[in-house]
């Protein structure tokens, strides 16, 4: 099972594996935003955190498609369908790998785009922790669009159609943490940990969900 | 240890491919399915290996060591029409992820990465990355891991398409090799592999379901 992590994990950094691609489009997305909105700076830090997540969920819903599709596409799916290692734990290391190859990278990026917003300090730290907790939860929930969507070309749309629903709660709670930490009456702890018990949750379902939806893809 | 097949059919779409075919291989036999092109081999391959569902009749597998329940497809190597093999990995990264992947089957024990690229004629090129080679070297390559990992029963899908008559014979003698070690295969060919004693089902498709000549 570490050979499929680190084996996904170097196809992510390879060429054509897209890690890159999530980081370059959640930077434009979010560095474009000062320039429409103008040098209104109190206005950017109060935006900042919303537009920070907007663009990570934008980013994450970007390599969705391919998670499972690569692997349909060369044939590497069947054999591992067919192994011993229960499926739903080869789908969980592939949704590990998949968030450690597009996810944190977001994750990592993001101090550097608070900064672009006038974010304060705690704000860019706030953001930082809620889509460190947030987007594996964007991964699991992917996964099971991905699995649906693995025998469609050109699924890419509809995978982010599918998921997009299921991923508002976790932009809504991961997005008021981030607030409460900077504003002052509401507190961060409530919205925190129900996006910590979304991400539980979907790290169990997700999985689950898309390990039946590839069981029964026809070909 | 024994693959058995019982009364299998299976569906594509709305059509019945084939139905009611049954059988048994032991150790070191082989069965090879011949026939024209869409008449249902690679149908009735994924289906035995768990890849397709059967619309009626059931895959087994038992053998000493076999716990209850356990699914056919956990014996069984399949080599289909791709070679499941990334083409930005170097070859020996792809084997030795296959070969950790796999874990041998109760029973035998998988060779060397640099082993297997040697058996099939291609020892010198592992360091290359997958899509430098051509197509006959590739599936060269995706033969290489049949061996890499112990399985008992290879399925192989047109095993010898994109190859030369050097390769062919090479091929033979590997699956000789795996027979005497005790081993079982199912292929589906159009070449004549040049086994001894194997078993041969014609398949004659959806047109052989409807005059019912099975």
């Amino acid at each position: 099972m570490t050979a499929l992590l680190l084996r996904d994990l170097k196809l992510s950094i390879r060429s054509g594996g897209g890690a890159l691609i999530g980081v370059l489009f959640f930077m434009t997305v979010v560095a474009v935003i000062p320039f429409g909105v103008g040098p209104d700076l109190n206005l950017l830090s109060r935006i900042g955190p919303a537009i920070v997540w907007i663009g990570a969920l934008l980013s994450a819903l970007l390599g969705l498609d391919r998670m499972f599709q690569t692997d349909r596409e060369d044939g590497s799916l069947d054999l591992l369908l067919m192994q011993e290692h229960p499926l739903v734990l080869t789908v969980l290391i592939k949704c590990l790998a998949h968030w450690l190859g597009n996810g944190l990278p977001l994750v990592i990026a993001s101090p550097l785009l608070g900064l672009f917003m006038n974010m304060s300090e705690v704000a860019i730290g706030a953001t930082m922790l809620t889509l460190l907790v947030g987007t594996p939860a964007l991964t699991f929930i992917g996964a099971v669009g991905a699995a649906v969507a693995v025998a469609l070309p050109r699924g890419g749309l509809l995978v982010s159609i599918l998921v997009l629903p299921l991923a508002i709660p976790v932009l809504i709670f991961g997005v008021s943490a981030s607030y409460a930490a900077v504003e002052d009456p509401a507190p961060f702890m409530p919205p925190f940990l129900i996006l910590v018990a979304i991400t539980m949750f979907f790290a169990v379902i997700g999985p689950i969900g898309a390990a039946l939806a590839l069981r029964n893809t026809a070909d | 240890m024994r693959l058995t097949a019982e009364n299998l059919s299976a569906r594509r779409g709305e059509d019945l491919i084939f139905k009611d075919i049954s059988f048994t291989l032991g150790a070191g036999e082989s069965l090879v399915l011949t026939g024209r092109n869409g008449s249902g081999k690679s149908t009735l391959l994924r289906t035995v290996a768990g890849l397709l569902r059967p619309e009626t009749g059931r895959v087994a597998w038992t053998s000493d060591g076999a716990e209850a329940g356990m699914r056919a497809a956990e014996a069984c190597h399949y080599l289909g029409h791709r070679n499941a093999m990334k083409a930005e990995l170097s070859v020996s990264e792809n084997l030795a992820f296959w070969k950790d992947c796999f874990g041998d089957f109760s029973g035998g024990r998988g060779i060397s990465v640099g082993e297997a690229a040697e058996s099939v004629g291609l020892g010198g090129i592992t360091h290359l990355p997958f899509g430098y080679l051509s197509a006959g070297q590739q599936r060269r390559m995706a033969f290489a891991k049949l061996l890499v990992a112990w399985r008992p029963v290879w399925i192989l899908d047109e095993p010898t398409a994109a190859l030369d008559v050097n390769a062919e014979s090479v091929f033979t003698t590997l699956i000789e090799n795996h027979l005497a070690a005790g081993g079982i295969l199912l292929a589906a060919t159009h070449q004549p592999l040049g086994l001894q004693n194997a078993q041969e089902l014609k398949m004659t498709g959806f047109a052989g379901v409807m005059e019912n000549v099975w």
